[in-house]
């Protein structure tokens, strides 16, 4: 671990920082459950309707609802604000001052903040949604767990792929901010493109059926649609393992596409004033 | 072989330009123009290992831009720099652990994380053993007196505190070269004697060689042996800073308040500045006429209310420097 150990520091840092913020996790949490339940409504009406149309069962669409809010934060939907600030400040200057490479270091510090937003609020999510739901007798419409023991163990790569490839995205946004000095164009973009190709808005499977084969083989669908359907079996055996590879090769290549660009804009990158 | 070389160190910026109003918006979308800015213009100095230079010059003299090519986080235009023998920019990594760098103007520290925390994050940053970092780490907290701060998160410490914890943030990894840009900014007498006395224990028991640029002259005069002062880029003098003293550095002003209006005075070596009603500014050199003995003649000569010695401040002696350099801004 021990060349490791900077990048560890930087994403611990972020991290304990962020669990310091528990109205934050709170209000999270809440807006979360607000939207989840809104789109379980609409799913139940949809499956009402056109239960045979669909690609998935309502109790797997329920969960992907579920899993989907509970992991919110951990889709790269907007830069990573300390980026932002640190080039308006010129914060920038004393980030090339570590001896560290600078991508690794961004990289690292961008995890820890996805991370340190998503998982409290997914603790209360399973609480509530897997546990308290059933309790009280809405069991119809509670995350369930992993379809099988297969699924459990496919889930926890899937998870970690997930993490890491989310962070990748979001250092290309965060690189552009860098280089544009202003995060606001990129998040414009970022928001509506991320939420309607990860699945994050409807499972890759309910578009239309022409688009299916690229749907499927772009970057961001291994930021939700894959793992989610690896965590209820839809993607199980030969299909798993290619969801894992899938995330696992546009890890490598976004982390690619990144140094280069960040090695680019770092020695365009001016300090001005004083 | 120096520790430090800096040889026709040259930075260009491009500022894009426009005509003020509606119709230079619209041009500029247009054509852009560009204006090259000369932060540096040929700079040339070298630094043994343990010297303590000051950097001094006005607001955009490129005392900065020097510090932070130095520092490896910005690129020259032309010119070559070697700290230690290596290139800091071209190798960054290896550079920047072997240096500390404090901003006046900038925290290094965790705004929201206690002081004692900052500290740990930066050791293993910077891989500092662990055994060594606490070694250094209390070294340094008696020497800068951080115990009682320790446990607080930096944003609740007061600038001189803060500072102080910066010094420390920056040593941890038991750096031999020290930049420190504008490091007495906007603080209070007490801690600015405490930044300069900590400064020159680490110069002279620890050998760090530092290098620091400043606006205040006192900090000059407590610390520097030599001074390089620059003006819109190019070094205007570079020198034992005994030697300025006795030079432009060296004239003293004395304010004369008078019972009545304020009579003429001409003495060798001594010239009126300004004068109103009651009251003359006058400009004399030490090494002329001693302070005590121009007060004497004068007091001896005429009623006076109250009198007072100046130094002259440091913004006329650069625009001193510029006008005996021609070095002035159109």
């Amino acid at each position: 671990m021990a060349p490791l150990r900077p990048y560890l520091a930087a994403f611990r840092a972020r991290f304990q920082l962020l669990l310091e913020y528990r109205v934050a996790a709170l209000a999270g949490f809440a807006t979360q459950l607000w939207w989840g339940g809104i789109r379980i409504m609409v799913f139940a009406a949809f499956y009402g309707a056109h239960a045979a149309a669909a690609p998935i069962s309502l109790a797997d669409a329920i969960t992907y609802v579920w899993l989907g809010q509970a992991l919110l934060a951990l889709q790269p939907w907007s830069a990573d604000p300390e980026i932002g600030h640190a080039v308006r400040t010129g914060g920038v200057g004393y980030d090339s001052l570590r001896p560290l490479d600078a991508y690794g270091f961004w990289y690292a510090r961008s995890l820890g903040w996805m991370l340190a937003r998503a998982l409290p609020r997914a603790v209360l999510m399973v609480l509530f949604a897997g546990f308290v739901l059933p309790l009280v007798g809405l069991g119809e419409w509670a995350w369930r767990p992993p379809s099988s023991l297969e699924a459990a163990l496919l889930f926890i790569p899937a998870f970690v792929l997930m993490a890491a490839l989310a962070a990748a995205v979001l250092m290309l946004a965060n690189i552009v901010v860098a280089a544009t000095l202003n995060e606001r164009g990129v998040n414009s973009i970022l928001t509506p493109v991320v939420i309607v190709f990860s699945g994050s808005m409807l499972p890759l499977n309910f578009y239309p059926k022409a688009w299916q084969s690229w749907l499927h083989l772009q970057p961001l669908a291994g930021i939700v649609d894959v793992p989610f359907r690896i965590y209820f079996a839809d993607l199980h055996g030969g299909a798993a393992l290619q969801g894992l590879a899938l995330q696992a090769g546009w890890t490598l290549v976004l982390v690619a596409i990144g140094r280069l660009a960040m090695a680019r804009m770092m020695r365009r990158l001016e300090m001005q004033g004083g | 072989m120096s520790q430090i070389l800096v040889e026709a160190l040259a930075k260009t910026y491009r500022v894009a330009e426009r005509a003020p109003g509606l119709s230079g918006a619209l041009s500029g979308l247009v054509r852009r123009r560009w204006r090259e800015v000369h932060a540096l213009a040929g700079v040339s100095f070298s630094l043994e290992a343990g010297e303590l230079l000051a950097f001094i010059g006005p607001n955009g003299a490129g005392k900065s831009t020097t510090v932070k090519i130095l520092s490896g986080i910005l690129r020259p235009t032309s010119g070559r720099v070697e700290v230690g023998g290596l290139v800091p920019y071209e190798d960054r990594i290896r550079h920047v652990a072997r240096i500390g760098v404090v901003f006046g103007q900038r925290s290094q520290l965790w705004w929201d994380l206690p002081v004692l925390d900052g500290f740990d994050l930066l050791a293993d940053i910077y891989r500092v053993e662990p055994a060594r970092y606490r070694k250094r780490r209390d070294e340094l907290v008696s020497m800068l007196r951080l115990e009682p701060l320790l446990a607080q998160p930096v944003r609740q410490l007061s600038l001189g505190q803060r500072m102080r914890a910066e010094f420390a943030a920056a040593l941890l990894h038991d750096p031999q070269i020290l930049f420190l840009d504008e490091p007495t900014i906007g603080l209070d007498a007490p801690s600015k004697l405490a930044v300069r006395e900590f400064v020159r224990r680490l110069n002279r028991e620890q050998g760090v060689t530092v290098l620091l640029t400043t606006h205040d002259m006192h900090d000059v005069e407590a610390l520097a042996e030599r001074v390089i002062v620059i003006g819109h880029g190019r070094v205007l003098t570079d020198s034992p800073f005994a030697s300025l003293r006795s030079g432009v550095f060296a004239e003293r002003r004395l304010h004369v308040d008078f019972a009545g209006p304020a009579p003429e005075i001409t003495m060798p070596g001594v010239t009126v500045r300004s004068r109103d009603e009651g009251s003359l500014e006058l400009a004399f050199n030490p090494a002329d006429i001693p302070a005590p003995q121009l007060i004497a003649a004068i007091t001896a000569q005429h009623a006076v209310d109250d009198i007072h010695v100046d130094e002259v401040a440091i913004e006329e002696v650069i625009a001193r420097f510029y006008d005996l350099h021609d070095a002035r801004e159109a």
